[in-house]
């Protein structure tokens, strides 16, 4: 070797070291700058109007929820009752109260602070309700999945069984024998839902336990609970993400329902679905305010969700499109 | 495909107008009445509520009936009584040439029969029902016999001055002997009485049907059908009466008077109610009848009731509940004014009412000043009971528990709501299970001893059968109703009946409420109805032009 | 193939017991004397005892689901207790009038919804795709008592058009033979009656079948797209056959098969629908008893329903996979 080769070299060895940064390669050697993967997935989401427009609805609410004491014009349940407010309608009618752009119900509540509010209870059921269910889903979809044979036959009866009631029939069912109320309510859809997180998990565990990488784990001896964790659930992660933002929107949708059939938030909570069942008679005698604008907000949430819940589906997985 | 969407649309618009054709369709007389629940039982001596007795005062009748729109008696199945001078004995002389539906004919046998299977504990009939009302109304009554087929006698154990009255009433409507033998336990779902209408058929929480009595000792009705359909949601049953699907229907809401009144096609009668709406709060203690003599005897004694609370065993905690409570707001606001504001547990216009009294004014800050003084500076949780269905006294009740659950939130009581159907909220209330409750109840027999004994008698604070469900146990209270009942002079009743209801103010066991008018509204075409003060329902008169 | 129906069915059968487990166990969960749980708070005590001797109340656990399972599958589900009437004929009468519902929603969902998603697919990209996709993709965010409530509102109460509830007007006289309303009146051919009855169905079909219907023209869309790509279309087309004869004679038909699955796989939607819209619009059908009996803590009846539903939801998945496999048999019955 010359001293030519070991400048040559040196120089080589240091453009080597130097490709690691991303501004030498674009300045020096004009290649465009690579992009890390949440980079691209950030990009990809951004071309995906359904899916903006749907975090978008989405982060109205969450802001409702979160900011809904500066929001909203008045107390959703103020006491003592403003009773002599009773079913005033809104900004389009003169008859209107000032303050209270989209009227009053029965007792003389305002109906927008009360949808404000309500964003809170429907937002906090949805993802609690989601939360359990996946807990529970990814649980038995890991270790169905996952050790396969006489494990899986058994769970995977078990949640045969659970699919085979309509969801909202056996939340009602549930609620029947744990009791009424808006926490219930939250562990009864939880459970109902777990069974569709269940096979997601165990679908995804099964298509990547058949990648190679995990054989090499297992022949240099990791133990299961590592591969688990560290391989096999971050990689499984997609479609959870995916279908726990369209499980939400179910969830709220069955939170409404059970509000609805009095059987989840009681009164006086400002939750959509009891909104609508309150005040459901006064459309004959003409008030129909107060039963058509929480519909319209259980409505926003709901969409905003599955908008979002398709795009993310699009991005991240289009494998998962039925 | 395009071809076909717009015959189809056509098709639709014409077959959903095609509803008017169909009414003239039907030539005989049948008028359809929408009711706000079905029936419990359709016997009358079995039953409390409302529905049921609305469409068994049709079938059946009495010894003696009202007179059309007030609490005067008339005769009916009896035509003449005599009251003996120590008013301890009533004979009677039945009607002759009356049959039941089923061909039996009427007479003293049928009248024993009536009376005696809800008082004899030995009698074969005895253990089909619970005849609630017997210990209420009619404990006094030692037994019932005849004298020959067409005079019965009537032994009292006490002197009863309303128990001429008590006689219109439905429990001792006359049934069937024979029909009550045929079915046996089932009687309940087969009535057969004297009245204008036959029973046909009963579709349970859809409809009852009752065509025509022919028979009737009376001119025949001039239906030929009475159909009572139940429709419970209320903007369901006023769409339906607007559309003609129904003739009449109960319990309209007060928010939608305004649009009925507006309507040529409909008309609202509206009366003074025979009744009170109040929140009962549990002052708790009871005792348990054990020789259903529906008596507190001296060794019954008092016992804690299951929803004891202890905050509200102090005076000055019910009386800031009372302060805490805008009951004028409630009545404008949620009663829409179908209702006048109670200070007292019965109407104005009953005898005895005590004008006098002056109501607790709504003041939220005395309210909190009572609290503090009994050792509530920051108010207390419990929680009230509430009925799921509307109520003669109360239209709405959930919607009217919301607004005093507000209230007291305001003076820092937190109160939950506890709903649950109607018939185990009227077993639990009537065990006292409740720490407050809201609840009411409509006169039977215009007298005010119906009200004030019933419901504020400490002897009708018996757990598990109780009238008094605020377990109000001051016996001052109680020697006035007894001793009113057994006095004929109608001053001297009245003099006991307001220096009780002076003792029952200062004691507050409850916040009364409302005395909500009664209403029902028909379409134009429907005369001959008139309103009863005890809210039931006779449909003889009544014609369809 | 017979093979494989056998096999499902055979799957079924520790689905079917385990719902039963669930079931049955409704009765003990509950707080309470499970005695007093299925006759309610009335019961004398007589009438306590003989329901202690006939569940064998005091026997294990085992036994008693034994002697329970043995009644159900006599048809004998109890007495309930609002009506004391057997719980079996509370539910037959009601089943009827549900499935009339379910079949028209339905029937309402798959011709609409077909035809735009087929429609939406021959047009992709157009103003009509993106407004018939935009108005499914509120359909399936909808509350479907909302939108029973806005019908009711929109043509019942503004319009007056049609009614707003039960299920026939009263003063018609008709007779009940199978318990179809719709059936009964043509059979003993009561036009009054046929037109009251399909009247008073209009609303809550239509308020109960648009969610599937937005689902299905979903689907159906994708599954044309996909099929419309497909080389033996490009076929058809070189073949000179028309536009219109290529989407419905050839495309349509292929692209059924996905959408057949979807239908079958939402039928447990429909089921939950129809609790809801029975409770709107005031429908004597199985899902307002459902309701109506949890609120009135009427156990034996609540038990009888689920078991129903159940039974009727795991028939159909099962039809449902058997017509897939029947329908496209590319697929291996694994």
């Amino acid at each position: 070797m010359n001293k030519w080769d070991l400048v040559m070299g040196t120089f080589r060895n240091i453009h080597a070291y130097l490709m690691k940064f991303s501004i030498y390669r674009v300045k020096y050697v004009g290649a465009r700058p690579r992009e890390t993967k949440t980079q691209e997935l950030v990009r990809r989401f951004r071309y995906n109007k359904s899916a903006v427009f749907g975090l978008a609805l989405i982060l109205i609410l969450v802001f409702m929820a979160i900011f809904a004491d500066f929001i909203a014009l008045n107390d959703p349940n103020p006491s003592p009752p403003e009773l002599e407010n009773s079913l005033k309608p809104g900004f389009w009618d003169e008859n209107g109260v000032e303050g209270k752009p989209l009227g009053t119900d029965m007792l003389g509540r305002c109906v927008l602070s009360r949808i404000v509010y309500g964003a809170r209870i429907s937002l906090s059921v949805g993802f609690v309700a989601v939360g359990i269910a996946t807990v529970l889903g990814v649980t038995i979809g890991v270790l169905a999945g996952y050790f396969g044979r006489w494990v899986d036959s058994i769970l995977m009866r078990c949640v045969d069984i659970i699919f085979s009631f309509p969801a909202l029939l056996l939340a009602i069912v549930i609620v029947a024998t744990i009791g009424q109320g808006l926490d219930k309510a939250m562990i009864a859809i939880g459970i109902v839902y777990s069974p569709q997180m269940a096979r997601i998990m165990r679908g995804s565990v099964l298509y990547i336990k058949e990648m190679e990488y995990i054989e090499a784990q297992k022949a240099i001896g990791s133990n299961n609970i590592r591969i688990i964790f560290r391989h096999i659930l971050p990689n499984s992660l997609s479609p959870v993400i995916v279908y726990g933002t369209l499980l939400m929107a179910s969830a709220i949708l069955d939170a409404a329902a059970l509000g609805f059939l009095g059987l989840g938030a009681q009164p006086p909570t400002p939750e959509w679905g009891a909104m609508l069942s309150e005040s459901r008679f006064y459309i004959v005698s003409g008030a129909w305010w107060a039963a058509t604008f929480p519909g319209i907000a259980i409505i926003f949430a709901v969409l905003g969700l599955n908008l979002l819940g398709d795009g993310l589906r699009d991005i991240l997985d289009p494998r998962l499109k039925t | 495909m395009k071809k076909i969407i717009l015959p189809l649309i056509c098709l639709t618009v014409i077959v959903s107008h095609m509803t008017g054709c169909v009414e003239e369709q039907v030539g005989e007389k049948v008028l359809i009445f929408g009711m706000a629940g079905d029936a419990d039982k359709l016997d009358p001596a079995d039953v409390t509520d409302g529905e049921s007795i609305s469409r068994m005062d049709n079938i059946f009748e009495g010894l003696v009936e009202y007179t059309p729109g007030a609490t005067d008696i008339q005769p009916a199945l009896a035509t003449s009584w005599n009251v003996s001078d120590d008013g301890l004995n009533i004979t009677l002389d039945l009607r002759k040439n009356v049959k039941f539906h089923d061909g039996t004919d009427f007479n003293a046998d049928a009248v024993v029969f009536s009376f005696e299977r809800q008082y004899n504990t030995t009698h074969p009939y005895h253990e089909y029902g619970e005849w609630a009302y017997w210990g209420y109304m009619f404990s006094d009554i030692e037994s019932v016999q005849k004298i020959n087929d067409y005079q019965v006698i009537i032994h009292l154990k006490n002197q009863n001055a309303a128990m001429m009255t008590s006689l219109a009433m439905f429990t001792v409507a006359m049934v069937s002997p024979t029909n009550a033998e045929k079915w046996g336990e089932d009687a309940f779902k087969h009535p057969v009485g004297t009245g204008p209408f036959e029973f046909v058929e009963w579709v349970k929480d859809d409809h009852i049907t009752l065509k025509k009595n022919e028979d009737y000792w009376r001119d025949p009705p001039k239906l030929d059908k009475l159909i009572f359909r139940v429709i419970e949601d209320p903007s369901s049953r006023l769409l339906a009466i607007q559309a003609g699907e129904i003739h009449g229907m109960e319990y309209p809401d007060p928010a939608s008077f305004e649009s009925i009144e507006d309507d040529e096609d409909l008309q609202l009668l509206s009366q003074a109610g025979m009744n009170v709406g109040y929140l009962a709060m549990n002052t708790g203690y009871g005792y348990y009848d054990e020789n259903e003599n529906g008596v507190r005897d001296d060794d019954e004694s008092w016992v804690k009731t299951p929803g004891y609370f202890e905050p509200l065993t102090h005076v000055s905690v019910r009386k800031a509940i009372n302060y805490a409570i805008d009951k004028t707001s409630i009545v404008e606001n949620l009663y829409k004014g179908t209702a006048i504001v109670a200070k007292n547990g019965m109407p104005p216009f009953m005898l005895g009412y005590n004008d006098d009294i002056e109501d607790y004014e709504y003041d939220p800050e005395m309210a909190i000043e009572l609290l503090e003084q009994a050792g509530y500076p920051n108010g207390f949780n419990t929680t009230l009971w509430v009925m799921p269905v509307s109520r003669p006294y109360m239209f709405d009740p959930p919607k009217i528990a919301e607004a005093i659950q507000s209230y007291l939130a305001n003076v820092g009581i937190n109160v939950e709501l506890y709903q649950i159907d109607w018939s185990t909220y009227l077993e639990e209330t009537e065990n006292g299970e409740h720490p407050m409750c809201l609840l009411g109840w409509t006169g039977d027999n215009g007298d005010p001893d119906n009200f004030m004994n019933v419901l504020y008698g400490p002897n009708s604070a018996s757990i598990g059968t109780a009238g008094n469900v605020a377990f109000y146990n001051r016996s001052e209270v109680q020697e006035k109703f007894t001793a009113a009942l057994q006095i004929y002079d109608t001053d001297e009743r009245a003099r006991l009946y307001e220096e009780a209801q002076v003792l029952i103010h200062e004691d507050a066991p409850f916040v009364y409420l409302a005395h909500a008018t009664q209403n029902i509204v028909f379409r134009s075409n429907v005369k001959g109805y008139t309103l009863n003060p005890t809210e039931r329902k006779f449909f003889y008169p009544v014609d369809i032009e | 193939m017979i093979w494989y129906i056998i096999k499902r069915l055979l799957q079924l059968v520790p689905v079917i017991i385990g719902v039963t487990i669930i079931a049955f166990s409704l009765i003990h969960i509950a707080p309470g004397d499970p005695a007093r749980t299925m006759l309610g708070q009335h019961a004398t005590q007589k009438e306590i005892n003989e329901i202690r001797e006939k569940y064998g109340l005091d026997e294990p656990i085992i036994v008693q689901y034994g002697i329970w399972l043995s009644d159900v599958l006599r048809g004998d589900f109890g007495r309930s207790i609002m009506t004391n009437d057997l719980v079996i004929n509370e539910i037959s009468s009601r089943f009827p009038n549900t499935i009339e519902l379910a079949v028209a929603a339905m029937l309402f969902a798959i011709l609409i919804g077909g035809l735009a998603g087929i429609i939406s697919a021959s047009k992709q990209y157009s103003v009509t795709d993106y407004t018939v996709m935009g108005v499914a993709l509120f359909g399936i965010s909808m509350p479907v008592f909302w939108l029973g409530i806005m019908l009711m509102m929109i043509f019942g109460v503004i319009l007056g058009w049609l009614p707003i509830g039960g299920r026939i007007d009263l003063f018609i006289p008709f007779q009940r033979i199978t318990g179809f309303m719709i059936i009964d009146a043509i059979i003993t051919f009561n036009l009054p009656a046929l037109v009251s009855s399909i009247r008073h169905l209009i609303l809550p079909a239509v308020a109960l079948g648009t969610i599937p219907m937005a689902i299905i023209a979903r689907v159906t869309r994708s599954s044309m797209l996909e099929v419309l790509r497909q080389d033996f279309i490009r076929t058809e087309r070189a073949k000179g056959l028309s536009e219109r004869a290529v989407i419905y004679k050839h495309a349509v038909r292929n692209a059924m098969v996905p959408v057949v699955t979807v239908i079958g796989l939402n039928f447990g939607l429909l089921l939950s629908g129809a609790i809801l819209t029975e409770t709107v619009f005031s429908w004597p059908g199985v899902g307002r008893l459902v309701v109506d009996a949890v609120y009135e803590r009427d156990y034996p009846l609540v038990v009888g329903c689920i078991l129903i539903f159940a039974i009727v939801f795991v028939i159909v998945n099962l039809i449902t996979d058997i017509l897939y496999t029947y329908i496209d048999p590319r697929i291996k019955y694994e």
